[in-house]
């Protein structure tokens, strides 16, 4: 333990030197040890603000540990370390070095005392995470980690523009709780909201995960959205707003979810929806709620990167993870295919794994609250999760139809990630009260209560019947085969499809939007390149007589300025 | 000695500049001038030191007393510009050397010359800055630009001569349109020394010469600093100089125009009158910001890095003229702050391009394919100053920003601010285009080796100031308060 040194920076300078060391278990040896020394580091630091000094006038503290960020820390430097395991077959100094740089700027984030502070890891994250796409060293993926990083320095740009305009009214550069209708607030609000992918602010994180590499969309899964959970809860929290836009997050991915035929694109649907849970959480704003979101981030980290373990695994052995192609797989990767539903159960909320722990956490504060309406729309979500991640990510990739691929194993790397992130998962639904102890206030809280565990059951088993009544009846969607429609089931299938369609509707009429906007954004850059393009009369070399009578008109437009 | 080093600031290099002509080629001329080069740095080093404990030096040439004999006068505004050439000018000679012996158009027995030029054009620098007397600004600002049209001329392409002689030309009518003004405000007051026609002009300002004076004043210095639209030579001049050239006048030469901007318009004609009587953030503020925005989109169009980053200036040059329109001290905190930062990042990128040129014959983009894989040194001094010229936090690049966006925020003016935010996304998009082609694109198939030391270094050393710069802001944002608050004669 060293005083006052930030885990953060242990992270950052540590992936620097990686490219440095031979590669093999030395390397792997290093990549490992860092996190754990940061975890270790973290553990000693007692709660304080650390690492202050001056830029310019403004007092800058790089490090501040206190109830918020520590749990949101301890869960960045668990997921490092998962993912180092996970990506210790690997051979790619690129990934090696954006794999921990990136983790460790997040971690930077959520240590950070100040806006200024916040801002440049802020950055450095969104700079060091769009390697862990490019490596996948396609077109494509270069072309999706290009609007991805579009859009995340985006947000940087518009969190800049928010502290400044905050710091000029309020002379105060500390990150704490913000009035929304202060100046400045509204920008740093949009900021939080880009990377927490609020609805219609979310197409980055559906259209540049799934493009990622094997082991990069598990790293990426864990921070970036997660460190803005972070920066909400710590500055917005009990923003009523928040509330109604963390339902829709809830919401809306699960109709997208069911109809997505590529794996990794539903698990990031998936991550939205869960997002929505920890985003209403923070609307509530009282310390139940406020210590749900937090524990349901910390869990949501470790069951997420659980399945997105076990579909790069699924990926890495097979190349695809697109559900019409896969199915069966239980036969060649039974290990992967028990871990995944460890993840799936964790993420769906059963007794006795994590989500059931946490997420009620969120339900009952809503519930207490009042927030009748919210709450109905999160037990719906809740069903709606277990639909799509629970039951049709285990069920297409290793289970349905049989595809015929017959493939080795996972990596036992990878099998070690999962089994710890597995048993992470169980142990917090287990034995929550350990998690419950470091959560930002302490709340006493029982998850075993007669009810909680009835009505998460009923839900479940309900929400299992529908999808085997789905499946069974061929009206689920990837699997279209034999249809045979009675009209009792056509209710069920009419729901979701009017939901679809509305979603469709509007999803039209964005990209419409979308569309217009870009065709005057093409004419308006064909009018620039018209005139300041290479041959653009602002490029061209100008004749020295021209140059001249610019000098002259200037001169007498002065003239004529100065004596009116 | 420590009294005349006022004096020693320009006779060093002056003296060196005939020198070095005697030399035979090779590496004696080279420690010549980069021996009164580095003197000249440890001078400005000396005086910054002296002022800011001491308070304004004031130096009798020749022991003539002040209004009648030229006056040098160091305060803390010229201090700091003193410290910004010297430094430049030492970090590109020790970066020329190697340049000048293998990719310049002069005949190898010729090659003193070019330090000759380059002294005289030091010297010339330092003078416009050290001197207090406005005539004496006239006849440095000749010996600097002189001897700067002869360094853009030796550029390798012949486009070069072309370059040079359009400069010429308009710098003539720049430095003739200055003198013009002086000798206008001459007539009027019947002197020449700065703090005497300071102390003399409010009794004659309402008349029609002094409104004269100031008119070409404003013209003269602006065709000088390149504003826009005054800023045509400057894409050709800096594209086709050689590189120690293009960076050695790119980091100082349109930024002591900048000062002697200040110098006149803040010291010489008074705050109160340039901006309260006259209105000359009228002209100045639309102008910088149309240069700003129409330059940044000219550079993204650009296919020659070189011209591109010449470009860039221009719209570099528009942030410094912006902060001087919101006439604050803020907004010149801004504008002195951003003259040491551009200096510090243009000087690195002019030079991470030298580098790059030395080993493939050309900065262009179809050219530099694949460059980073090859020459990572180089491209990663490019990246960071690329990084400063965004303004990416921890930069020195940042610092210059973060004070305009104040400035404007404390005039209210939130399109100002939002535009200076849009506008640091355009030069992310220009220099984008060269990160992509020289990381993403396939490496060249012709074998290309990492730049000779001898260069690498002092670009490096730039590199590593903009980083430095950006996290110790003792200088680049305290001196520079300091010296905008002595020039708006608020100073404490």
């Amino acid at each position: 333990m060293i005083e006052g040194l930030n885990p953060a920076w242990l992270l950052i300078c540590g992936a620097l030197l990686t490219p440095l060391l031979p590669r093999g278990i030395v390397r792997n040896g290093f990549m490992l040890a860092l996190p754990v020394l940061g975890l270790i580091q973290l553990w000693g630091l007692p709660h304080g603000q650390y690492a202050q000094f001056e830029l310019f006038n403004m007092t800058l503290i790089t490090l501040r540990v206190d109830s918020l960020s520590f749990i949101f820390a301890v869960a960045f430097l668990i997921a490092a370390a998962l993912a180092v395991v996970y990506a210790w077959h690997l051979d790619d100094d690129l990934q090696q070095v954006a794999g921990l740089f990136y983790p460790g700027a997040a971690l930077g984030v959520v240590l950070a005392g100040d806006l200024m502070t916040l801002f440049i890891f802020w950055e450095l994250a969104a700079i060091s995470s769009v390697f862990l796409i490019w490596a996948r060293r396609t077109e494509r993926a270069y072309r999706a980690g290009l609007r991805y990083l579009l859009i995340q320095v985006g947000s940087g740009v518009l969190l800049l523009a928010g502290v400044i305009v905050h710091f000029r009214a309020s002379g105060s550069i500390t990150f704490e709780h913000l009035d929304l209708g202060s100046p400045g607030a509204p920008l740093i609000f949009l900021a939080f909201g880009i990377k927490a992918a609020f609805p219609l602010l979310h197409n980055w994180l559906q259209d540049a995960y799934p493009e990622a590499t094997v082991t990069g969309t598990v790293v990426l899964s864990a921070f970036t959205t997660k460190m803005a959970i972070y920066a909400l809860a710590r500055g917005f929290a009990g923003v009523e707003i928040l509330i109604t836009i963390g339902v829709v997050m809830a919401m809306f991915p699960i109709f997208f979810a069911v109809i997505e035929n590529d794996l990794r694109r539903v698990l990031a649907y998936s991550m939205n929806n869960q997002l929505g849970f920890m985003v209403v959480g923070i609307g509530i704003g009282t310390p139940l709620a406020l210590d749900g979101a937090a524990a349901h981030a910390f869990a949501d980290i470790l069951f997420k990167a659980l399945l997105f373990m076990s579909m790069g695994a699924v990926l890495l052995r097979t190349g695809t993870v697109k559900g019409s192609e896969l199915g069966g797989l239980y036969k060649s990767m039974p290990l992967t295919a028990g871990l995944c539903m460890v993840g799936a159960a964790s993420i769906s909320a059963f007794p006795l794994f994590s989500a059931f722990a946490t997420k009620s956490l969120i339900l009952d504060a809503a519930a207490r609250e009042g927030h009748w309406v919210a709450f109905l729309f999160l037990l719906f979500a809740s069903a709606g999760v277990f639909h799509h991640a629970g039951i049709k990510i285990p069920y297409f990739a290793f289970f349905a139809h049989d595809s015929g691929i017959r493939c080795p194993e996972a990596p036992r790397n990878m099998l070690i990630a999962m089994g710890i992130a597995a048993v992470l998962c169980i142990g917090i639904g287990v034995f929550p009260e350990a998690l419950y102890a470091i959560l930002p206030y302490s709340v006493d809280f029982d998850p075993y209560t007669t009810t909680h565990v009835i009505t998460q059951l009923q839900l479940l088993a309900w929400s299992a019947l529908a999808f085997s009544v789905l499946v069974r009846s061929g009206i689920y969607p990837p699997e279209l085969r034999s249809v045979n429609l009675d009209f009792d089931w056509a209710y069920r299938k009419l729901l979701p499809a009017v939901a679809v369609r509305v979603w469709d509707g509007l999803d039209r009429a964005w990209t419409c939007l979308t569309d217009t906007v870009e065709r005057q954004v093409k004419a308006v850059i064909q009018f620039l390149s018209l005139h300041h393009g290479l041959h653009g009369q602002l490029a061209v070399t100008w004749p020295t007589g021209s140059m001249v009578l610019w000098a002259v008109l200037l001169l007498g437009a002065c003239l004529v300025f100065y004596y009116v | 000695m420590i009294d005349h080093l006022p004096a020693l600031q320009v006779v060093i290099p002056l003296i060196a500049a005939p020198l070095s002509a005697l030399f035979r080629p090779g590496r004696a001329v080279w420690g010549l001038a980069m021996a009164a080069s580095g003197l000249s740095l440890l001078i400005a080093i000396l005086l910054l030191r002296q002022v800011l404990e001491q308070g304004v030096i004031s130096y009798p040439m020749g022991n003539w007393p002040a209004p009648w004999g030229i006056e040098y006068r160091v305060d803390a505004a010229n201090a700091f510009m003193l410290l910004i050439v010297s430094m430049i000018g030492t970090v590109v000679i020790a970066f020329a050397r190697t340049v000048v012996e293998q990719r310049i158009r002069l005949p190898e027995h010729k090659q003193p010359w070019f330090y000759t030029a380059y002294l005289l054009c030091l010297t010339g620098l330092l003078g416009m800055i050290v001197t207090g007397d406005a005539f004496n600004v006239f006849v440095f600002l000749e010996i600097s630009s002189l001897s700067s049209y002869v360094l853009i001329s030796l550029g390798r392409d012949r486009r070069a001569l072309t370059a040079a002689y359009q400069y010429l030309i308009m710098g003539t009518i720049g430095a003739t349109f200055i003198l013009i003004g002086i000798g206008l405000l001459y007539v009027m007051t019947g002197t020449l020394n700065m703090m005497d026609l300071a102390a003399r002009i409010p009794a004659v300002s309402g008349t029609r010469t002094i409104r004269a004076a100031f008119a070409f004043l404003t013209v003269g210095v602006s065709l000088k600093l390149a504003l826009f639209p005054l800023h045509l030579w400057l894409p050709n001049a800096y594209a086709y100089a050689p590189s120690p050239v293009t960076a050695f006048l790119a980091a100082t030469a349109t930024k002591v125009a900048i000062y002697v901007l200040l110098r006149f318009f803040f010291t010489i004609f008074g705050a109160e009158f340039s901006f309260n009587v006259m209105e000359l953030d009228r002209i100045l503020l639309p102008l910088a910001l149309i240069g700003i925005f129409s330059a940044s989109v000219v550079a993204i169009f650009q296919t020659n890095v070189k011209r591109m980053l010449a470009y860039s200036s221009v719209a570099q040059i528009g942030y410094m003229i912006l902060g001087v329109s919101l006439v604050s001290v803020t907004g010149l905190t801004s504008t002195l702050s951003h003259l040491f930062n551009h200096a510090l990042m243009k000087g690195t990128l002019f030079m991470a391009l030298g580098c790059i040129s030395f080993r493939i014959g050309a900065a262009s983009l179809d050219r530099m394919a694949g460059v980073g894989r090859v020459m990572p040194w180089t491209m990663g001094a490019f990246v960071i100053g690329g990084l400063s010229l965004i303004g990416a936090p921890l930069t020195a690049g940042f610092v210059s920003k973060w004070y305009l966006i104040l400035g404007a925020l404390e005039r209210g003016w939130w399109p100002v601010a939002a535009l200076v935010l849009l506008t640091s996304l355009l030069a992310v998009i220009y220099l984008w285009r060269v990160v992509e082609v020289a990381y993403f694109k396939p490496a060249p198939e012709r074998p290309v080796r990492e730049a000779p030391l001898a260069l690498l270094i002092p670009t490096w050393t730039l590199a590593l100031a903009n980083l430095y710069f950006g996290m110790e802001t003792s200088l680049n944002a305290g001196v520079a308060r300091r010296a905008a608050e002595t020039l708006l004669g608020v100073a404490p």
